[in-house]
């Protein structure tokens, strides 16, 4: 067995914590499992990417080109950025919620989220896109964007573990200030994606 | 007990640290070896250790030499650069040795991700003739570190632990042989006064001899330890270490019998170079492929090796051009090394690549998100301050400013659109840089900015220079009371130690006037009409003749919990954009071609004292 799951954001919208939640569920279940994250001068509202890598062999923490089996995408231009290392018939899941870059140096394209999303929706017809942000603020913070996607993950069986090891993991690693709502980002977001794609 | 637990390589540094019995802990944070430290803060209290963030490598490493001296285990943790710093002491201390353990924690960052260099720490230890360790995971990690105590412990030497990004900042499933860190015991006898202490050179010339000797029973060492492992029984050799290791395994993977075709040699313990193990390896392969990011010390040492026992075995590295010399390593890039190899003796397998759903050639253009200042960072007000001083003495005196900068957040003033950063080159180097550049350019007027850590770190020193030597340059501390870019670690200008206990607070503005600078000032940066203030004190600094200090005070936004934003009225906004345009704040985007201000302000009011229509108001309070 191996899994490979890519998270793609930006800096600050909690990609680290995302990914750890998914490295914890992993060995929960007794498998191996690496994690590279951007740490540092990039979070400081740049592009950041986690790679979780599960199995039941030690791998190096980087996910070959063509080699994720989901690809998590908590904003639109970065989860076009890192579809190269999606493989054929790899799942996707996007937060349609944009976050324009805070300036725009010369030479650097305009950013057309919608555009972005049609193009991702042509190439994979099967893609899950959500507003995850906006679901998560209604249900207490927008800051819950990413558990909310882990839930939408669950809900679109594209995990290799169950609902109940990462729920478990969820409660034991949020502080108990945050739980609530990140639960109910979690829980919602599940129901919608099961709902939406009738599984 | 085992357990196991999901750790950072650095965690799992700390955690075998702590099971191998340290006692004093010291270092400077850097990117990517900052966590080793901070996870022997949570266990300081419970397990009786000293721990401590010193002032900068140097003094980190000295405070522990002197524990080590005592017979105290220490660890040292710094990245790579810090090393730099700190190789005075370690230059000289590897021919004194140590009687308790001293391992030394030095992270490089192949990339690089957040240094200014690709140094190659293994090549460091061959150059200071100090053990080197080069863990592959947080497993290795965990294993290494008690091993180096244990090395440092019986050759009496200073042992360095050397991780690259993907093991110290990479989690995984570690197994620790102990589920929850004991207390550590007392340090023994304490120090003991012998000549062995001090460096002569005398002394020298006695502990070389000794220092070249144990290389030779460390190389014999080495060569049966078990952190080498060979797998595989090919005629195509493949020496690796650290990540590069599992990148190869990786790549090799892909062909159906690569046991047969290829023989994997992982060295665990890069130097000295375990020879007696290479050796027998290369006696069993026709060719030996090396893979290893940054310097090529392995194929060096295996050059070296094969000459003198005149081997017949052809080396495909990066010396000859198969494997990039600079940069991060990963599994796409060393197959496409190895295939270049394969091809280049003729060998007709290739190892493939898994094909993408996607090319990165076939996406849509993308905008560039390059990192930034936070919303509400007090370093943009500065930066912003000095660029409108800065064009006042350009348009009423035509004198340009040569604007140095600095290691730390701060380094982000370089970032479209402020433009602020005219240099930067290591920590402390903005201040004296400055210095050289009002010798050679002496109608210009030159700022150095720094941040408040790096002032303690080694920026003092410059200050004194520009005093003593009379330098005509202006120096902007960016006080926000944090070392910010590492996360948020004490410093000795905040009165907290690594712990979280008071301690003396040290005032950088005190600090510049005892060096002798006569023009000091402190500018609050938090206040809503805070830029005129910045703008005018800069141009007094700058105006000044001499070296003149302003200490500008606010705080990290990064860490600041705000209750106030602001908004900008829609009625009054005419859609100029200026805000976006001069400010680059994340806090400010465009939406259907009028700027709005998001959740992310934290209320600096920057953008409200520069809008030309007056258009942007507090917004009130956050909930």
């Amino acid at each position: 067995m191996k899994y490979d799951i890519l998270i793609a954001g930006v800096g600050g919208q909690g990609v680290v914590l995302a990914s750890r939640l998914l490295a914890l569920a992993a060995m929960r279940t007794g498998f191996h499992v690496s994690t590279a994250e951007t740490i540092g001068m990039s979070q400081r509202e740049g592009s950041v990417s986690s790679h979780v890598r599960i199995g039941d062999k030690l791998l190096g923490s980087l996910i070959p080109i063509g080699q994720a089996d989901l690809l998590l995408g908590l904003e639109p231009a970065e989860t076009v950025r890192n579809l190269p290392f999606l493989r054929k018939g790899g799942k996707v899941l996007v937060n349609t919620h944009p976050i324009p870059p805070a300036s725009r140096p010369p030479g650097s394209p305009e950013y057309d989220p919608a555009s972005l999303l049609s193009f991702l929706c042509e190439c994979y017809p099967d893609i899950i896109c959500s507003d995850f942000t906006e679901l998560a603020g209604d249900v207490g913070t927008y800051r819950a964007a990413n558990v909310a996607m882990l839930g939408a993950a669950v809900g679109a069986r594209a995990l290799p573990f169950s609902e109940e090891i990462l729920k478990a993991v969820l409660e034991a690693e949020i502080p108990e200030k945050y739980r609530a709502v990140n639960r109910a980002a979690f829980e919602r977001a599940m129901k919608c994606i099961r709902f939406i794609s009738g599984t | 007990m085992t357990e196991k637990k999901l750790l950072m390589g650095n965690e799992a540094i700390a955690l075998g640290a702590l099971e191998a019995g340290v006692q004093v802990v010291t270092g400077y944070p850097g990117t990517p070896s900052t966590e080793a430290l901070e996870t022997v803060i949570r266990y300081a209290d419970r397990c009786g250790i000293y721990v401590e963030w010193s002032s900068n490598e140097k003094v980190a490493l000295e405070t522990a030499v002197g524990a080590a001296y005592s017979g105290a285990k220490a660890l040292v943790t710094m990245k790579q650069v810090g090393l730099n710093v700190a190789s005075d002491p370690l230059m000289s201390l590897s021919y004194i040795g140590v009687k308790g353990a001293l391992v030394l924690l030095v992270a490089d960052d192949p990339g690089p991700h957040s240094s200014q260099t690709e140094q190659d720490t293994r090549v460091f230890g061959h150059f200071a003739n100090i053990p080197v360790l080069d863990p592959a995971t947080p497993q290795e990690a965990y294993e290494l570190t008690k091993l180096a105590f244990e090395l440092s412990h019986e050759f009496e030497i200073p042992v360095i632990l050397r991780t690259t990004t993907r093991v110290s900042h990479s989690c995984g499933d570690v197994e620790v042989a102990v589920a929850e860190p004991e207390p550590v015991e007392a340090v023994g006898e304490g120090f003991v006064k012998d000549r062995r202490w001090t460096i002569f050179p005398r002394l020298t010339a006695e502990r070389h001899p000794w220092l070249e000797s144990i290389q030779a029973q460390l190389s014999e060492r080495f060569s049966e330890l078990p952190f080498n492992t060979i797998s595989g029984s090919g005629r195509i050799g493949i020496l690796a270490s650290g990540v590069s290791a599992l990148y190869v395994k990786e790549a090799v993977e892909t062909v159906s019998n690569f046991e047969e075709t290829f023989t994997l040699f992982k060295i665990g313990i890069v130097h000295p170079f375990p020879e007696k193990a290479v050796l027998s390896f290369l006696r069993g392969i026709d060719r030996l492929i090396v893979a290893e990011e940054l310097d090529p010390y392995l194929e060096e040492q295996v050059l070296q090796l094969i000459g003198k026992a005149h081997l017949p075995v052809d080396v495909y590295g990066k010396k000859n051009g198969f494997f990039p010399v600079s940069g991060e390593y990963n599994v796409d890039l060393v197959i496409d090394s190895i295939n270049d190899s394969l091809a280049a003796f003729g060998e007709s397998l290739r190892l493939s690549h898994a094909s993408p759903a996607i090319s990165r050639e076939k996406l849509p253009p993308l905008p560039i998100r390059a990192p930034t200042l936070c919303a509400g960072c007090m370093h943009r007000t500065v930066f912003y301050a000095f660029k409108q001083a800065a064009k006042q003495l350009k348009k009423e005196a035509q004198i340009d400013t040569i604007f140095s900068g600095d290691i730390g957040c701060y380094t982000l003033g370089n970032a479209y659109p402020l433009n602020m950063v005219d240099t930067c080159l290591c920590m402390g180097a903005g201040i004296s840089i400055a210095g050289g550049l009002f010798r050679t350019n002496p109608k210009a007027k030159h700022v150095a900015f720094i941040g408040d850590s790096t002032f303690f770190h080694s920026g003092i020193p410059a200050v004194v220079n520009a005093v003593y030597n009379g330098a005509d340059i202006t120096l902007a501390v960016l006080d926000n009371r944090t070392t910010a870019m590492t996360g948020h670690q004490p410093h000795p200008g905040m009165g907290l130690t690594a712990l979280g206990s008071a301690s003396k607070a040290i005032e950088i503005a005190d600090v510049v006037r005892s060096c002798g600078v006569e023009f000091v000032k402190t500018v609050n940066t938090l206040e809503a009409d805070s830029l005129v203030n910045c703008v005018k004190a800069a141009k007094e600094a700058m105006n000044f003749k001499g070296p003149s200090v302003i200490v500008f005070k606010g705080r990290c936004a990064g860490i600041t919990k705000s209750d106030r934003y602001y908004r900008i009225k829609s009625e009054d906004c005419t859609g100029c954009g200026f805000c976006i345009k001069e400010l680059g704040c994340p806090a400010i985007n465009l939406d259907s071609d009028k700027p709005v201000i998001n959740d992310s302000c934290i209320g600096c009011g920057l953008c409200a004292q520069i809008c030309p229509s007056e258009a942007i108001c507090i917004g009130g309070e956050k909930l």
